[in-house]
């Protein structure tokens, strides 16, 4: 009986430590702030484009942790579809059409710089505090900060900004994937009559 | 000094080594060409900044484009000339990418610019110089690795924090056709080991080896014999390695020479060792000793399409085309051709390889110039190097596993490259990959290996600038949205700022009121006129306001009723049905109920406040006579402008006229009623 005993006491006494020691953890290393948002803002493209009707990359991630579908990004395109999709555990869908089309080159707005009156809305417009100038004065994109999102293009009264895709250069290019050739008997038959071999 | 033990690096294939055909004759010196392509972006880091104009005459050795940035390296004249052209033009790069390119028409005197020909830059006692003159001369006359990478070799000498105990020169030239070192061992051999001396004073390196494959033996003997030759300790040892593909790379000459591993990621400083190319040494000789830049080099042409396989000593910018042509070039057409007359839908030209056939890559067109990094030019027939564009399916014989030099797992890597598994292929550690080729080289399914690994190298350094660029948007972003917080939070508190001062000044106004009608009410009180209580009685209603709303409803209702019995007119005249009496009839009864309330709210408040008679001044009701004189004379002229021009409007304004008139006489009556008043 006092074996018993000893045994509950022993074992009430363990979950009241663990219990104080979880307690305790779970006030010390509180998460701040909800990590899945974070987790989902990792993920998008931070265009900052507005395109997924959410005003910023942030707000749309706060929105698909609440429940928001997650094909609402054309910048982000199918590659941050299905990484959003292994990340949340749901199936991936195709890229919602409603919000724009994924674009294959990353483009860059650049204002001519001569036809800029300084009217300052294309600042305003951007996201990301990529265009500098002062009122009256030209402006000009901060290429390397420019994410591509057009959101300067419609704002400015005399259309002097363009998009213009990223040229590759001798830093940035890398090599092709290789076409997936596996050979077929046909192709193979004609590679040795080229090499001469019947 | 102590012998060395030789270790062995894992893995490593050995293919033909084909080097015999271009060792037959001695380093040939190549006639200056008609014209000189220089691009100005031939190194690792920023392309260089152009510093002459087109129609500038330029000399042998004047320099053409300054170093910009640290990583960067200057690029000169290799001969003298005209420029004709700075212009994009395709490089010479496996990309084929377009580049800025001074080009050069040469005048075929190859005069060197006045202060080189007469030695001015040279520095003779080298040994005794300060080791920053040293390394400034290097940078200025552009030099940069010759292996292959060409990475500025100043920036490689200037090597900061770590002390570099073994300075490693790699002379192993591992790759098929390849002869340039070789050669330049051969006839160069003392000005490549005083290069070594320059470089070991630069680092500060306690002794230098040589790795040499066993395969060159000439170049080994040549280079002992002028080890021989040197005076005083130099610490310079040459080692004779095993020949096997890839021991010329880095990390596998550094294993095999020290047994020491460069850490993944890590360059060789981090483990005090330094690894240079031999022809790098001898280029740095010429700048330091002769104050040459690096304008010309050596390089092998080679391959069975080729007459006189040999080394040429060719000037940096010099077309492929021109070199081909002093070799000897002959197109081969393949049997399949022969036999059906050229008429071949696979009519190939025979390839022109930049580099060996391991790590070099297929030119697009023979206009292309050598460079700095250009080590060999290949021209292979088909027969020896066929094109393999045709892979068979992996079998899994793990052939490649074997071959792998740095020790990783290519099926594995090209699973995950090919399904564009980047994040796994970046654990399988794809980065330490240096594409060495010897996975391709042994599958037996032909599959384009290493082309997997550097699409995959390349997009994974895409996917982290763009992870790095999105991350940066992240923090500009939320910096912008603080920003516009802060400011519309300021902008608030201000508002409520000014709104809390104006709700204190109306309350202070409304406190004073108060307090005087308190005053007014108690000082009644005191002389006992009013009670108290009337005093505060709530502000009077407006009389005179209300009176107006009454007139108002008064002649709304009598227009609606007006209104009413014009329809019922006219329904009696006719059949049509009713429309709208109702809704007008509701409107009738409305505005009667709104009269008869306003009447009552006007009974009432008479009650409350015995009507405060208006005491107006005489001024005002004068005032009000001029005004009212105006209105007429306005009206009056408005009345013959319409009688002039017979408008419609004219009973309208009769009427308004009679109107005023009426009120002037009205106020007349009051002004007079005022005076006898008054009197």
């Amino acid at each position: 009986m006092s074996s018993i005993l000893i045994a509950i006491l022993l074992l009430a006494t363990l979950a009241v430590i663990f219990g104080a020691i979880l307690g305790f953890a779970a006030v010390r290393f509180k998460v701040e702030g909800n990590p899945i948002v974070d987790q989902i803002d990792n993920l998008l493209p931070q265009t900052q484009c507005g395109q997924c009707s959410y005003p910023g990359c942030k707000p749309y991630a706060e929105a698909i942790a609440a429940g928001e579908s997650i094909n609402k990004c054309p910048p982000g395109g199918e590659s941050t579809i299905i990484a959003l999709a292994d990340l949340l555990g749901v199936e991936p869908e195709p890229l919602d059409a409603e919000h724009g089309a994924e674009k294959d080159a990353v483009m860059v707005a650049i204002i001519r710089e001569d036809e800029c009156i300084g009217c300052t809305k294309c600042i305003q417009a951007c996201p990301i505090d990529a265009i500098m100038g002062a009122a009256k004065q030209m402006h000009t994109v901060i290429a390397d900060e420019c994410t591509g999102c057009d959101l300067c293009v419609e704002p400015c009264p005399v259309d002097c900004i363009d998009m213009i895709p990223i040229e590759t250069t001798l830093q940035t290019w890398h090599w092709d994937k290789p076409e997936d050739l596996i050979a077929t008997s046909e192709q193979s038959h004609e590679k040795n009559l080229e090499q001469g071999v019947h | 000094m102590q012998p060395i033990t030789l270790h062995s690096f894992d893995g490593g294939i050995h293919p033909q080594e084909n080097k015999h055909q271009s060792t037959q004759s001695p380093i040939a010196q190549l006639p200056v060409p008609a014209q000189v392509i220089v691009p100005v972006g031939q190194h690792i880091g920023a392309p260089a900044d152009v510093v002459v104009a087109v129609g500038d005459s330029v000399l042998k050795g004047q320099i053409i484009a300054k170093p910009k940035g640290f990583v960067s390296a200057a690029v000169h004249a290799p001969t003298s000339g005209k420029v004709t052209a700075i212009e994009q033009r395709e490089l010479p790069h496996s990309s084929g990418l377009e580049g800025t390119c001074v080009v050069i028409d040469t005048d075929g005197k190859d005069q060197w610019l006045e202060e080189i020909a007469n030695g001015d830059q040279a520095i003779a006692d080298y040994l005794e110089a300060d080791n920053d003159i040293l390394n400034n001369r290097i940078r200025d006359c552009g030099i940069t690795g010759m292996g292959g990478a060409s990475f500025p070799t100043s920036v490689k000498m200037a090597v900061k924090g770590k002390k570099i105990d073994t300075l490693i020169i790699n002379a192993a030239e591992c790759e098929p056709y390849i002869t340039a070192d070789d050669m330049l061992m051969r006839e160069r051999g003392l000005d490549a080991i005083r290069g070594i001396q320059i470089m070991m004073k630069l680092t500060q390196a306690d002794n230098c080896l040589i790795g040499i494959e066993d395969n060159k033996p000439e170049a080994i003997k040549a280079m002992e014999d002028a080890l021989h030759k040197m005076h005083g300790e130099h610490h310079i040892t040459v080692v004779t390695i095993p020949t096997k593909y890839p021991s010329g790379g880095e990390k596998q000459l550094i294993k095999i020479l020290t047994g020491k591993e460069v850490p993944s990621g890590g360059i060789p400083a981090a483990i005090g060792i330094v690894c240079q190319n031999i022809g790098t040494c001898e280029a740095v000789y010429r700048a330091v000793a002769e104050g040459k830049p690096l304008i010309s080099r050596i390089t092998t042409i080679t391959g069975d399409s080729i007459e006189q396989p040999q080394n040429v000593d060719v000037l940096i910018g010099t077309p492929v085309k021109h070199l081909l042509e002093f070799a000897g070039f002959k197109q081969e057409k393949s049997l399949f051709q022969k036999l059906l007359g050229g008429k071949s839908k696979a009519e190939s030209k025979s390839r022109i390889i930049m580099g060996g056939p391991m790590m070099g890559f297929t030119l697009s067109s023979d206009e292309l110039p050598i460079i700095k990094s250009s080590n060999c030019i290949l021209a292979p027939s088909q027969k020896e190097l066929p094109a393999n564009d045709i892979a068979s399916a992996c079998i899994r014989c793990g052939l490649c596993t074997e071959a792998c030099p740095a020790d990783l797992l290519p099926q594995q890597l090209y699973w995950f490259s090919k399904a564009g598994e980047l994040d796994k292929a970046e654990q399988h550690n794809i980065a330490d990959c240096i594409e060495c080729g010897a996975c391709s080289y042994v599958c037996p399914s032909e599959i384009p290996l290493v082309q997997y690994y550097r699409h995959a190298k390349g997009a994974i350094k895409e996917e982290r600038a763009s992870q790095q660029k999105s991350d940066r948007s992240k923090i500009r972003f939320e910096a912008r949205q603080d920003r516009l917080d802060r400011e519309a939070a300021e902008k608030e508190a201000k508002r409520k700022a000014r709104a809390a001062t104006a709700e204190k000044a109306q309350a202070a106004k409304k406190a004073a009121a108060l307090a005087q009608q308190k005053e007014a009410a108690e000082e009644a009180a005191k002389n006992g006129d009013a009670p108290v209580a009337e005093a505060i009685k709530p502000e009077p209603v407006d009389l005179e306001k209300l009176q107006k709303q009454l007139d108002a409803a008064q002649a709304g209702l009598k227009k609606s009723m007006d209104k009413v019995a014009e329809i019922k007119a006219a329904a009696e005249n006719s059949d049509a049905p009713i429309e709208n009496l109702e809704v007008f009839e509701k409107a009738v009864a409305n505005r009667r109920d709104k009269v008869k309330l306003l009447a009552v709210q006007i009974t009432e408040a008479k009650k409350l406040a015995p009507p405060v008679v208006k005491v107006a001044s005489r001024e005002d009701i004068e005032k009000k006579l001029r005004a009212q004189q105006d209105r007429i004379d306005k009206t009056q002229q408005r009345f013959q402008l319409a009688q002039e021009q017979g408008l419609d409007t004219l009973p309208a304004l009769q009427k308004g006229l009679d109107k005023q008139m009426q009120k002037l006489k009205e106020l007349e009556a009051e002004l007079a009623q005022f005076d006898k008043a008054g009197v």
